[in-house]
This record gives structure tokens, sequence and C-alpha cells, in this order.
């Protein structure tokens, strides 16, 4: 069954990047759709699905990604991730912890 | 980033007794602490700080890898280390393997950049299947060291 290509295109807000916690976020939202999801960086194309590809693409704030997917909740799955992306993975805590101890 | 960059070659251990998550990295600041990079008196603050990191979600990142990692005011640069676990460590990894590879990773409160290379370099480094299992099947340091050394030199990628 072939499905139109969807693509949509994002920046990284959060002032610490695409550092392992975000990334495991969009990993696992990822994850959690059927269609095929890619995530590009210049010439650098991943797999959403997995925090190992998605940590290869280095995304320092600023930086521009292009989310495509292909498959039948394509469109929503592109939706939810920049929605992620967008709310700054919702707590930027990972990093922030900071003891002074 | 390479390797050679961040990792304390004097702190890495290919032969750690202990298998349980907290141990581990336990195991890893004291090696850390052994070879001068972090202070005695910070050594439990650092374990406790990355301990409570874990607890927001596992650094298992998938392929039998873990990067256990955490922001500490006691250091001036970027300091890691590496450990390999012949056994494996259960990590809670999103793919659910055991872990056998684990860098963990203090850095400057400032410095979130040269975190994100450091990351960067670690991931991109171990989509290498070769370089993951050879890594994996370290016995000493410094069989770890001139693996990392080959691959800060494109061998594998």
């Amino acid at each position: 069954m072939d499905s139109p290509v969807h693509e949509k295109k994002v920046v990284i807000t959060n002032p610490q990047g695409l550092h392992a916690r975000p990334a495991e976020l969009f990993a696992r939202l990822a994850l959690q759709f059927d269609s095929e999801i890619e995530v590009i960086r210049d010439s650098l194309r991943v797999d959403a699905k997995s925090i190992l590809h998605v940590l290869t693409l280095g995304a320092a704030q600023g930086t521009e990604l292009t989310l495509c997917a292909r498959g039948a909740d394509a469109q929503e799955a592109l939706e939810a991730l920049v929605r992620l992306v967008h709310s700054d993975f919702a707590t930027d805590e990972t990093m922030s912890q900071e003891r002074s101890g | 980033m390479k390797f050679i960059d961040f990792v304390s070659r004097e702190a890495i251990r290919t032969s750690i007794e202990v298998n349980e998550k907290e141990e581990v990295i336990r195991a890893m600041a004291t090696a850390l602490l052994e070879a001068g990079k972090v202070s005695k008196d910070q050594h439990d603050s650092i374990v406790d700080a990355i301990l409570k990191r874990e607890e927001l979600g596992s650094t298992g990142i998938g392929r039998g890898v873990a990067v256990p990692h955490t922001k500490h005011p006691s250091v001036n640069e970027l300091v890691g280390t590496v450990a390999v676990s012949g056994e494996g460590v259960d990590f809670d990894s999103l793919d659910g393997e055991k872990v056998h590879l684990l860098f963990l990773l203090v850095s400057p409160p400032d410095r979130p950049g040269d975190h994100l290379r450091a990351l960067e370099n670690i991931s991109r480094q171990l989509r290498d299947e070769t370089f993951c299992r050879f890594l994996k099947q370290s016995k000493t340091p410094d069989d770890v060291w001139q693996l990392l050394e080959e691959a800060d030199n494109n061998r594998f990628v």
C-alpha cells in the first residue's frame, strides 16, 4: 500500500537542544505511530523511532529539522511530534537539575 | 567532538564486578574520582544527581548502550568515562535490552553545547555495528582506548 509522504519542518527551540531526554521523548512518541518516520538535518536522514539515531542529529537550539512520514497515521504523527518540539519537550528539566552540594 | 576530548583514559573500566544500575553508576563515578577527574567531596553528590536524572527516564538509548549523565557545578569541563559489562546491566532501556556499554558524562552547567556534541559523537559512532561489537568485547581499558582512538580517526564511519 503506497501512502503519500508527509513532511513538516520544525526548529528546535529549547535551549539545551535535542539532548538525551528530548531524544527519548521524541523517539517514544514516534514509536506510538505505525507510519515510517524519518528526521532530516541537511544530508543526514535518521529513524525517528530510535533514540540513538535521533541523538546523531546533534540538534542544538535553532537547528531546523524536516520530519518525514509515510503511512496511514503520518499526518497525525507529524503534528504530534511538532507539538512536542514546540512545547520545548514539555519540561526540559533533564539538564537543569543542578546541585550545589 | 572526539572521544579523546572527553573520555578519561584512566577511568575506563572493563571489569566492573557489579551489574545493578545504581552500583554500576557509582563504580563509574568512583573511577572518575580515582582518575582525579572529580573531587572526593563531590563524588556522592555527582552519583545522586546522575541517579536523579535516571528517574526522569532511562538513559539506555538502545543497542545495549547507556549514557548516564548529569550537569554538575564542580566540574570545569566535560568529563566522561566508559565501562564495559560482560554480564549486562538492567537499565530499563527503550528497546528492553540489557546494557553492556556505558558512557558516563558529567558536564559544567553552562556548557550544554559540549554535552550535546559528546552525545552526538557517541551515538553516531555507535550506529556502526562493528565498533559497537568490538567495544563490548573489549577485555582491557587499553582495548577500549584503542577503539576510541580508531573511531576518532574515522575508521568505523
